[in-house]
């Protein structure tokens, strides 16, 4: 079996699929990749199924040491990672296209761009699925690599598929670059049926350096809060919510499943990627839709990963006639 | 395609998640309303449905955007909420009751004696009196397996601590404000302790993962700490 050796984590490294689900009437949040697209196509690239086990990547990636040759891919934030094979040869690593590499070592560095990224390795990363999902869940304290985020000297094992042959490193000649310049355009929301949502709309908003996976902090002309504190109610990733200091909260994949701040509205599904890879200091804006627009971006998405996926998967099997 | 803004008791909370409404109170009478609903939403198992999440007053529903779109799940609810509130109550099944024995006092719980002074009856009468109520978990969030109790006897509630604790150990039952319940992990806290359970309340290699499940009911047995 293939080790990766971690020799340095990176700031914030994690195993993640794309989420747990079915537990959240015991409090249990549905974590997974912040941009799940990101993480199929990674996965797609090398082969995997959609729900494969990758590592993502906060701001720096992680130095990975493998003792036997594999395939990965990453996607995401763009990022020129740097290998070293075991025999001294030295290359760069391209985001968006597989790379099939001989044991080395692989130093990922600085994501550019944006604030996430997603590594994906060729039959997955064997961390065992805990309540049907791989994922860490950071604040619980399980699943992933025990639980937590990647620390120096760990040692992940992957579910290589076949033994690979390879004493060079090589890529395909093709890549996908599947991050149109949406860069700059307003993140759309559905405001809530109750008073306040539209206080959002227009603004102009800075992420919070306190922001994380449970929720993107925004920072920006207080907005009044009118509304006292509600009931604890269920709440979702995408949700806006508005605590009493009147800077809005957007909850992301590691959202608790209940909380009493009133709601402004949600982030439709289709741009809560794009919140992923907002970095401190970063601005936003937001534009108010109606469920039916949020319906279709979402249909939209799912049908353009759709066809990247299928696209990947030609190529693959082109790949593999020509070998 | 207006769900969610001409229905005040059915919103949109994500895409793929809506928010019924069923009161506006933390009240024991509206909070076994949502768990009847619940009962009957779960009996009827939707293919589409992926999380279902009863609180104090409102239930989460989460569904499969790729299988059933929000207006025919809202229309789904609609009929299941108008059929819930015309049932009689005894359609749903009986509540399961879960006894937790409790350590109290000494240092499984350092707030009791303060406590206790602070409500101006011994910490004997404290532990007898919490370890009497009938609470119920009117939902679990927050962080896994964490419950919200309903029940405690308004005559025992405890502002928190001025300073939260840094620490609080897992398993420490406490008094906050008119709430009582436990941690089920250890973290911050300012919540007055009153004891501990040497039980687990959330393993997730366990089977079912959480020893509470939302709509049991709960019985705190005061019992002596392991010599």
């Amino acid at each position: 079996m293939t080790r990766l050796q971690v020799l340095s984590p990176g700031p914030l490294t994690t195993v993640q699929d794309r989420g747990r689900t079915g537990w959240r009437h015991l409090g249990v949040a549905h974590c997974g990749a912040l941009d799940a697209t990101a993480a199929t196509l990674a996965n797609r690239l090398v082969g995997n199924d959609a729900d494969e086990a990758v590592l993502e990547l906060t701001l720096q990636g992680p130095t990975l040491q493998f003792d036997r040759p594999l395939r990965l891919a990453i996607c995401g934030a763009g990022v020129q990672a740097r290998f070293e094979s075991a025999t001294g040869e030295r290359c760069v690593i391209e985001s968006g296209r597989p790379a099939t590499l001989p044991a080395g070592v692989l130093r990922v560095g600085t994501l550019r761009n944006g604030a996430r990224a997603w590594l994906a390795f060729a039959g997955g990363l064997d961390v065992p699925p805990v309540l049907g999902s791989r994922s860490t869940d950071l604040r619980g304290g399980f699943g992933g690599h025990e639980g937590r985020a990647l620390r120096s000297g760990d040692a992940l094992s992957l579910r290589t598929p076949r033994t690979l042959a390879c004493t060079q490193a090589h890529s395909p000649r093709w890549w996908i670059d599947p991050d149109f310049d949406e860069r700059g355009l307003p993140i759309r929301y559905v405001p809530s049926p109750q008073a306040g949502g539209a206080l959002l709309d227009g603004r102009q908003w800075r992420a919070g350096n306190r922001s994380n996976r449970q929720g993107l902090r925004l920072e920006g002309a207080t907005l009044a809060n009118e509304r006292p504190e509600e009931i604890s109610a269920p709440v979702a990733p995408g949700t806006v919510q508005l605590p009493p200091d009147g800077q809005p909260i957007v909850l992301l994949a590691d959202a608790q499943t209940v909380g009493g701040y009133p709601r402004l509205g949600h982030v439709v599904a289709a741009d809560l990627p794009r919140l992923a890879q907002l970095r401190p200091g970063d601005s936003l804006r937001f534009q108010a839709c109606d469920l039916q627009t949020a319906t279709h971006l979402a249909c939209a998405a799912r049908a353009r990963i759709a066809r990247i996926s299928l696209m990947i998967e030609r190529k693959l099997i082109d790949q593999k006639l020509n070998d | 395609m207006t769900a969610g803004h001409d229905d005040p008791l059915i919103e949109a909370i994500a895409d793929d998640a809506l928010l019924l409404r069923i009161g506006e109170r933390i009240d024991p009478a509206t909070n076994a309303r949502v768990h009847a609903l619940c009962g009957r939403i779960r009996a009827r198992r939707p293919a589409w449905l992926l999380d279902l999440v009863p609180a104090y007053a409102s239930v989460g529903v989460f569904f499969d955007p790729a299988q059933i779109g929000m207006e025919a799940v809202t229309a789904w609810l609609r009929a299941q909420l108008a059929a819930s509130s015309s049932a009689a109550p005894a359609a749903t099944s009986a509540p399961r009751t879960v006894e937790i024995p409790v350590v109290y006092g000494g240092e499984a719980g350092p707030d009791l004696d303060s406590a206790a002074a602070e409500l101006g009856i011994t910490a004997q009468e404290l532990v007898q009196r919490h370890a009497a109520g009938e609470y119920v978990v009117a939902m679990i969030g927050f962080a896994p397996g964490f419950p919200y109790l309903l029940g405690l006897d308004p005559a025992l509630a405890l502002p928190r601590l001025a300073t939260p604790r840094t620490s609080v150990p897992a398993g420490s039952v406490g008094i906050g404000g008119a709430q009582t319940g436990l941690y089920p992990r250890e973290s911050p806290g300012g919540w007055r302790l009153l004891g501990r359970t040497p039980l687990a309340l959330f393993d997730p290699a366990r089977e079912p993962p959480a020893l509470l499940a939302p709509g049991d009911r709960v019985r705190f047995l005061a019992v002596d700490a392991a010599p």
